[in-house]
């Protein structure tokens, strides 16, 4: 088995869900990291916060974030196990985001 | 590692909606109710936070307290920063960030949040906001529902929510509303704008026709959680408060009967009657005996009898018909609209005084113009005529009442009655 990271990027300008929709939402998470872990191919994740800051480049110029150029904002990661790529990213259509216009990145770990 | 099954990581129904009405009334003391756009962001980004850091965590042992918490450290923050407290001497500026946070922190006890949601309902049911702006914005920020599930609940879009909010947060801003619980006879006069709101909101749930959504039963649900919001306060505990609580419990208990699997409404007469909720009525009982009390008879208490008398009747026939009449002159005494009248003229028809029931509606003043607008009162003269047996006087008003009703329920069931009709006048 293979290390994969899910890389979770929401669409900020997304309409804002009702606190309803997010209570929903949120008890799909619970349920889909619930299911990861009784497969056993949970690893590990965390959620970051929305203020972000840049470091670029020879003379280390710092900019502040969230960066408005981007489309995405990334939310958070997620490890999980899985034989191949095809198979992370079938586990990763279980994302409770995807109906509100999420996006999830699958990228294998790479291992030397 | 262990697995822990999900079980414990379930929410109480409702949770997130409660505690926004409970945290949009906190925030709206602390920073005025004109400022309540700012608070509704402020309780937005508490509710983000959870959702970014509660699935990946472990859950907190209380959800909503870590909510009210984190909405109340942004509170203090914001505060703070409209201080410039550096200006001052460092020991100043410490006593004075200690008692900001002392300040707003009593704001956050369990009877001060009471307090301020009472007050919500009071300045949402403002007597000079326009009775649909009222639910609306009750809806919005005393029951925390969003703006789609306003326009789904109230069979409208949500463009029309939206204008409906607009226009009565800029009224409360421009006309200085205060949130306030009033005293004296000012309070008796609000109770009762409250009172018409919450049986308002009742009846949108209630007599909506897309009764296959759920929503419906939540906003039927709502009406009666601030109803028994109310009756928990000092300032709302009064005999009538009761009354309309019962009043909803009876109604209430007949929702799951009022139609079939193919969504056809069943009428009062048809209802099995033992699908009707007894838990409902028993709840209504009790809030009626608790309203019994003082002089005062208020419209809930005579609705909430009439309502009674339907829950205590074994089956249709054997319906007190002649003790309904003497409470509905009861109530018109009260409440001389329409709707009583019309109700009134049924309740004479079943008494076998059906030509009188004719005219009665007949001689309403405005009745050409309820004629020319509304479905019922076309479908009840309709009913009323095949009783008499003139059937094409009959057919007319049902045809009408055809044409005026938007629901396809509705529809089916004058269908059904033209379809009679027709049956008996070829026989």
């Amino acid at each position: 088995m293979k290390d994969f990271m899910f890389i979770f990027k929401n669409n900020p300008n997304a309409p804002s869900a009702t606190p309803e929709q997010m209570q929903a939402n949120m008890q799909l998470w619970f349920g889909w990291i619930d299911k990861l872990k009784a497969k056993n191919v949970y690893v590990a994740g965390e959620a970051l916060t929305a203020t972000a800051k840049k470091v670029k480049g020879p003379k280390a110029i710092i900019t502040d974030g969230p960066f408005a150029e981007s489309k995405e904002v990334v939310g958070g990661f997620f490890i999980v196990k899985a034989n191949s790529i095809e198979e992370a990213t079938e586990m990763a259509k279980d994302c409770p985001d995807l109906p509100l216009n999420g996006e999830v990145e699958v990228r294998e770990v790479m291992k030397f | 590692m262990e697995y822990t099954p999900s079980s414990h990581r379930q929410f109480v129904e409702h949770l997130f909606r409660h505690q926004a009405g409970k945290m949009i009334a906190v925030l709206s003391r602390i920073f005025g109710i004109h400022n309540l756009e700012m608070v509704e962001d402020v309780v937005q980004e508490a509710f983000l936070k959870a959702m970014q850091v509660w699935p990946l965590n472990q859950l907190p042992d209380n959800p909503s307290a870590w909510l009210m918490q984190t909405a109340k450290n942004r509170a203090i923050d914001i505060i703070r920063r409209q201080q410039n407290f550096q200006q001052y001497s460092i020991e100043i500026a410490r006593q004075l960030q200690q008692e900001t946070e002392t300040t707003i922190g009593q704001f956050f006890l369990d009877n001060e949040i009471a307090d301020s949601q009472l007050q919500m309902i009071f300045a949402c049911c403002h007597p000079s906001l326009k009775p649909g702006d009222q639910v609306a914005l009750t809806l919005k920020t005393v029951s925390g529902f969003g703006t789609s599930e306003i326009a789904w609940a109230l069979f409208t879009n949500e463009a029309s929510i939206r204008k409906r909010l607009f226009r009565a947060k800029q009224f409360i801003k421009e006309n200085n509303v205060q949130l306030e619980i009033p005293s004296g006879i000012e309070l008796a006069k609000r109770l009762d704008t409250v009172y018409t709101v919450l049986y308002l909101l009742f009846n949108e749930g209630y007599n909506s026709q897309k009764t296959d959504e759920l929503i419906r039963e939540d906003v039927c649900a709502e009406a009666i959680r601030l109803c028994l919001l109310l009756s928990d306060h000092a300032a709302g505990n009064q005999p009538a408060t009761y009354a309309l609580l019962s009043l909803m419990c009876f109604q209430a208990s007949r929702f799951e009967s009022r139609v079939d699997d193919n969504n056809s409404i069943i009428l009062l007469e048809n209802q099995d009657r033992t699908k009707w909720n007894r838990e409902l009525i028993e709840r209504g009982y009790y809030y009626l005996s608790l309203s019994s009390d003082g002089e005062q008879v208020s419209v809930y208490h005579i609705e909430s009898a009439i309502a009674a008398e339907h829950c205590l009747s074994k089956n249709f026939a054997s319906t007190n018909w002649s003790r309904m009449l003497d409470l509905y002159d009861l109530l018109l005494c009260q409440k001389r609209t329409p709707v009583v009248m019309l109700n009134r003229a049924i309740v004479l028809s079943r008494l076998n005084r059906n030509a009188e029931a004719i005219s009665e509606i007949l001689a309403m003043e405005e009745i050409d113009d309820l004629l020319e607008n509304h479905y019922i009162y076309n479908a009840v003269l309709g009913d009323l005529y095949i009783k008499n047996g003139d059937m094409v006087i009959a057919r007319t008003y049902l045809r009408r009442a055809h044409t005026l009703t938007q629901s396809a329920a509705e529809k089916k069931l004058i269908d059904s009655k033209l379809l009679s009709i027709d049956l008996v006048s070829k026989n």
